[in-house]
């Protein structure tokens, strides 16, 4: 046989070939393993939470008659109608819709198919209405949590009565409601607008939403600044010698250290020594810059790294000035880069929980705040708290915090690539 | 040697040291204004050092160490009171790798001016950018795409592009370290007949690996070896009857 050939023949070369092909096959199924998992993930948890965004209400006739007066509550303004008192009005009203029911015990259960806080669906109703308000009027009410998750499929009616929540009367008014017409089934908006409640169907994100909010541009705004001129000092101004690798090797260290040891810090000296409110945006903001500025100086100096040296002679050579040749030339071209760094460390902050713990911004916060030195939560504390309560209604609220959250880590992420890939200068 | 030529830079006793490592000895050197001086040698002899000590681009590296006099019109440039800036303006300078700022042909150009003050308002900044690339034999080909990036050039029309950018601060000397050596032939020659052209005004001093461009455009040339300048003299003696030995082997082709 030709020894030549170029045919496979060699049992050494088959071997090879085989081993290369077992290691592709380790690859692929290493990477199916994980996107399996990742879909499990995410189909879990949309499946879960979808259900969140949708509420439940339930028709109600309301009639305004001599103890409550129409024409005077046309002359009150809006503030002045929060303030009245609709609760009995409201009850007395539900129940002459039901007019068959005349047990005490009955009539409870009724006003149990609502949530606990139906007077203020129909003050809305009067404010939004006000100018062509009727005597009779048919109110959309909030549906109890209970009613919520059987409408929404999450709870299951064969579960025998004396475990359900729900008894059998409930549900043949229900089944009746559903009948009639009488019950909607709409997009969840309080559930953005609202803060956080005891009541599940009430509770919404709005707050943390808020909170979160104040918390990333305090972190944008410490972190950012902070981080982008540090590293452009240490990059390009200062000397290499011992004090300089001491600092540098602790930023190293300092962007690989638990989060929580962050809130540690938070704690003791914010909170503790320097007495800063607790459980607000301000301290959670301040902690989480913390723990972003490392991440930030390392993106940024490597970016001023990666913008080659001919650049910086090049402009001194004209005459400019250190400071000059930095600002012009080597920042503009390292910023893309820096942005990005920023972007990515701010999602890693977004999504932090443990530190926040530590500072008390896991406490029950019901009024939305208005500034980062009110009380609040965040996104991912909210998610925490909620998975802690025992309601249904709070199982899918988890979930769909959750899906929320991921959703603005998967913009950040995006927008991260969009700037790399638009900015970037390839040399 | 031709005693109406005036020098332009005087070299004396330079020796520049990287951390330990010596790179130059005691060099002494005079370059004659408005000429062309070439400095040969092998990899690392030290021409790129010598040049860059001219405009004093190696003060950025913390450990190197210059000691000696280098005076441009009898000003000794490693004066404390010496403002590199100044200096900076005074010397101009064009590397191996051409490197335009990733930004448009007419900012590369205005940089400088615009940093130093040279021009009162655009129209003077306008004027200056173009009598520059005019200068450096590349208006014709750019001014219809002055906003385009300056890297989207060719790279001899980005090598004669840093010429303009060299130019437009008005130095009266330009350093050029192996501005060639990336560059084909055509582009080459385009450039070395620039550097005829632009000798008229400016003294250039040129590092060179080709020894058949430093036979071409220089008057004078040095020859460097291992740190130490060999032999300075008239290009044509260099090349044909050296003093010495190393020289004769290195302008030959017997080593380098």
């Amino acid at each position: 046989m030709n020894n030549n050939s170029l045919k496979i023949s060699g049992s050494n070369l088959k071997k090879r070939l085989k081993a290369e092909r077992r290691f592709r096959y380790y690859g692929i199924f290493a990477i199916s393993l994980a996107l399996i998992f990742v879909l499990i993930l995410f189909t879990n948890i949309i499946s879960k939470g979808y259900s969140a965004f949708y509420r439940t209400l339930i028709a109600v006739n309301i009639e305004f008659n001599d103890e409550i007066n129409l024409e005077s509550i046309k002359e009150m303004s809006d503030e002045e109608i929060k303030q009245i008192d609709l609760y009995s009005f409201t009850k007395k009203n539900i129940y002459a819709n039901f007019p068959e029911i005349e047990k005490k015990s009955d009539k409870k259960k009724i006003i149990k198919l609502f949530s606990i806080e139906f007077e203020e669906d129909v003050k809305k109703y009067i404010i939004s209405n006000k100018k062509n308000i009727d005597n009779k009027n048919q109110v959309f009410l909030t549906a109890s949590d209970d009613i919520d998750q059987i409408h929404k499929g999450n709870y299951s009616r064969s579960i025998p009565e004396e475990r359900r929540r729900v008894s059998n009367f409930q549900l043949s008014i229900y089944d009746k409601l559903v009948n009639q017409n009488r019950v909607k089934f709409e997009f969840n908006v309080p559930f953005f607008t609202r803060g956080d409640s005891r009541e599940a169907e009430l509770a919404g994100l709005g707050g943390s939403l808020i909170g979160s909010f104040f918390t990333m541009i305090l972190v944008l705004l410490l972190s950012f600044p902070f981080g982008l001129f540090g590293a452009i000092y240490l990059e390009e101004f200062s000397r290499k010698n011992r004090f300089t690798d001491f600092i540098e090797i602790n930023i190293n260290n300092l962007a690989a250290v638990p989060s929580i040891v962050f809130g540690l810090l938070g704690l003791g000296i914010l909170l503790n020594t320097f007495e800063l409110p607790r459980s607000t945006a301000l301290v959670g903001g301040i902690t989480l810059s913390l723990m972003t500025l490392p991440t930030i100086i390392i993106a940024t100096r490597a970016s001023l790294r990666s913008v080659p040296p001919s650049i910086r002679e090049g402009a001194l050579a004209v005459g400019a000035s250190k400071v000059q040749t930095v600002m012009h030339h080597v920042v503009p071209l390292a910023l893309p880069g820096s942005i990005t760094g920023t972007i990515i460390g701010i999602a890693r902050a977004l999504g932090e929980t443990a530190p926040l713990l530590l500072i008390g911004m896991v406490a029950f916060i019901v009024d939305i705040p208005g500034s980062p030195v009110d009380p609040s939560t965040s996104l991912p504390v909210q998610a925490y708290l909620w998975n802690d309560s025992a309601e249904r209604g709070y199982e899918e609220k988890t979930s769909a915090a959750i899906i929320i959250l991921l959703g603005f880590l998967i913009l950040f992420n995006l927008i991260a690539v969009i700037i790399r890939r638009k900015f970037e200068t390839k040399w | 040697m031709d005693m109406n030529k005036k020098i332009k830079v005087c070299v004396e006793n330079l020796n520049v040291y990287y951390g330990d490592k010596q790179a130059l000895y005691d060099v002494c050197m005079d370059i004659n204004q408005n000429e062309i001086t070439a400095l040969i040698g092998p990899s690392g002899c030290g021409k790129s050092t010598f040049l860059r000590c001219l405009n004093r681009m190696n003060d950025v590296i913390d450990i190197c160490k210059v000691e000696g006099s280098i005076k441009i019109d009898g000003e000794d440039i490693y004066n404390k009171d010496v403002q590199v800036e100044k200096l900076r303006e005074r010397v101009g300078m064009v590397f191996q790798k051409p490197n335009p700022f990733p930004k448009s042909i007419f900012e590369n150009v205005a940089y400088g001016p615009r940093i130093h003050g040279l021009a009162k308002d655009k129209i003077e900044l306008e004027e200056i950018v173009f009598t520059s690339l005019k200068k450096a034999a590349i208006f014709e080909e750019v001014k219809d795409r002055l906003d385009e990036t300056g890297t989207s050039l060719s790279g001899g029309q980005q090598q004669r592009l840093c010429i303009a950018r060299a130019i437009s601060v008005n130095p009266d000397v330009i350093l050029m370290d192996e501005p060639c050596s990336a560059l084909d032939p055509i582009a080459t020659a385009k450039i070395e007949a620039l550097m005829e052209d632009l000798k008229k005004e400016y003294t250039i001093i040129i590092v060179t690996h080709s020894m058949q461009q430093a036979a071409r455009v220089s008057s004078k040339t040095g020859f460097f070896h291992l740190g130490n300048l060999i032999e300075v003299n008239d290009t044509e003696t260099i090349f044909s009857t050296p003093t010495n030995e190393k020289t004769l082997d290195y302008v030959t082709g017997r080593f380098g």
